[in-house]
């Protein structure tokens, strides 16, 4: 659906100053029908990302391509022809305050031209179906943020685009009203099979709609993939930086504080077991602790959900005795369970 | 005086003041508007980016501001009777009032554009907006109640302005304060025209915040 291919982006920079680079040498593609994200922290480029791809930016090299079209090739006319086939919404809404919500949404429709009565068919249904048909006749500033979202999404589905574009849609908006425009967001994406390409700064976001996952970072894409794989693998630290903060694998300070890269002369190992397809079924931690011996110790643990599958953490630690590490390997083996050795503790 | 000529003679300055106000801000404006918009959209990187006209225009903005309405009126006289074929009387001091109108209400617009959020505008690109329906569907409107209040402060300063325009013998109430009230040293002639004229700049002001509060959409409550 959209293809970034050797994309380059500089700011600034005029006689023989190189000015401020963007993103470099961006590759990467959009599957069609498909939820993606790209995160990545504040400054990283992705805001620059996702402007090129309906022509609010330029590239500075390289190509993007929507649906096989060339967007930096495109006259004026033609690239106003493509944003009104691609939708957009937004971190602050950006809707117009003296426009009720059905003049929101009729906006776009009377920016292509649609006479009035096309455009009473066209925005009632879009307003039912973001669930604000009571709210035609109220203006932005008597909704609520999570209400102002739905108009946003409402308005960017005028045209009836075959992909949508998030920048920081929920950035604005508090975990609960997050969770429910994120489930619209994946409703919108099944019922109208529509490509929807977000940007985010949060793990939650991605983990809880995003089927594929860019990882950008100091305009480049370091990791990139299934969400699922990306997540429960993360190779690169930044990615694992951006983890940390979201999925329940966090030590407790007294724990991490205590931790040494070497074995301890009678100590124990501190040990990450990571559940995931087949083993998150399983009953293992009982299994665990008759194989290993009764001296396991459990530090901290979650189960959750990316992408819609389950996957689930444990960190226990044991004695760092050749008897017992051996036990724990071959048990290990046997069941294909992920671990990582996070370090030594006396 | 009798109350009987004082009130004829205030009668025909107001009906002046009125009239000279009233075309000098209607011209004015809708000169200034299209100026103000100008200024607002034409930097680097904006909707019509012309920087160099940006700037040109800006700076006759400028000098025609500063330059003082009293000195206008008198320095404009060729341009007046190029105009009006004389360079005295009511409609002859239209003329520089209108002048001095365009460029006062161009930059209101243009402060008024600028307030706006760049955001709109970003989002009514993404949907495919010309230039032009930016400015007529999203800048406008949004920017509605500033432009009325705009539109208010420039009236209050036209009549303010009005009163100096005496010197071309443009009429009006502050002439008559003038000549009456000060060169013929007739107090209650003074009086009454300032308090006539208090009575005009606040009904004028008072119609301007109801008008803009009623466009205005930021902040209602349900």
């Amino acid at each position: 659906m959209v293809a970034f291919e050797a994309v380059t982006k500089r700011f600034g920079g005029s006689g023989g100053q190189p000015g401020f680079t963007a993103l470099d040498g961006i590759d990467f593609s959009v599957p069609r029908g498909a939820i993606t994200g790209i995160i990545g922290r504040s400054g990283a480029g992705k805001s620059t990302l996702i402007r090129l791809v309906n022509g609010l930016e330029r590239v500075s090299s390289g190509r993007v391509l929507v649906d096989g079209v060339e967007v930096g090739g495109l006259s004026e006319t033609a690239l106003r022809d493509l944003r009104r086939r691609v939708g957009m919404i937004f971190q602050h809404f950006n809707l117009l305050s003296s426009r009720t919500a059905f003049d929101n949404v009729a906006l776009p429709l009377e920016i292509a031209g649609l006479d009035a009565r096309a455009i009473r068919e066209k925005v009632a249904p879009l307003l039912d179906l973001v669930g604000l048909g009571d709210k035609a006749n109220s203006y932005p500033s008597e909704l609520s943020g999570g209400q102002k979202q739905r108009v946003g999404i409402a308005r960017a589905l005028a045209t009836s685009p075959k992909l949508l574009l998030s920048d920081e849609a929920t950035s604005a908006l508090d975990p609960e009203t997050t969770h429910s425009i994120l489930e619209l967001l994946k409703r919108i994406n099944a019922e109208l099979g529509l490509t929807v390409l977000l940007i985010t700064h949060e793990m939650e976001v991605v983990k809880t709609i995003a089927t594929d996952v860019a990882v950008i970072d100091r305009g480049r894409i370091v990791e990139a993939g299934r969400t699922f794989d990306i997540f429960t693998m993360p190779r690169h630290e930044t990615t694992r930086a951006l983890l940390s903060s979201s999925l329940g694998v966090k030590l407790p300070e007294w724990v991490r504080s205590g931790l040494q890269p070497q074995p301890l002369a009678g100590g124990r190992v501190m040990v990450r077991l990571i559940f995931f397809g087949e083993t998150a079924f399983q009953p293992l931690t009982a299994r665990l602790v008759s194989e290993i011996g009764p001296g396991v110790n459990i530090m901290a643990g979650t189960i959750d959900e990316i992408a819609g599958e389950p996957f689930g953490s444990l960190v226990v630690s044991y004695a760092s005795d050749p008897a017992v590490l051996e036990r724990a390997a071959r048990f290990y083996a046997e069941t294909g369970l992920t671990t990582e050795v996070l370090g030594y503790v006396a | 005086m009798s109350p009987d000529m004082l009130f004829n003679l205030l009668w025909k300055a107001m009906g002046q003041t009125l009239q000279m106000v009233g075309i000098a801000g209607i011209l004015g404006s809708l000169i200034g508007l299209p100026i103000g918009v100008f200024l607002a959209t034409s930097g680097r990187g904006e909707l019509f980016p012309a920087p160099m006209a940006n700037r040109i225009i800006g700076l006759v903005v400028n000098a025609a501001r500063s330059t003082p309405f009293i000195i206008l009126v008198v320095a404009i006289i060729p341009f007046t009777r190029f105009v009006t074929g004389t360079s005295i009387g009511t409609y002859a001091a239209i003329v520089p009032l209108t002048i001095a109108t365009i460029p006062f209400f161009a930059r209101l617009v243009e402060s008024a554009i600028r307030e706006i959020d760049k955001g709109l505008i970003e989002a009514a690109r993404a949907m495919g907006a010309t230039p032009f329906q930016i400015v007529w569907k999203v800048l406008l409107p949004e920017a509605r109640p500033s432009l009325v209040l705009g539109l208010t402060m420039t009236l209050v300063s036209l009549i303010g302005f009005s009163a100096m325009v005496g010197a071309v013998g443009g009429g009006g109430l502050g002439d008559l304060g003038i000549r009456y009230g000060y060169q013929r040293f007739m107090p209650d002639v003074m009086l009454t025209v300032v308090v006539v004229l208090i009575v005009l700049v606040q009904a004028v002001q008072s119609a301007g915040d109801v008008l803009a509060r009623r466009f205005d959409k930021r902040n209602r409550k349900t």
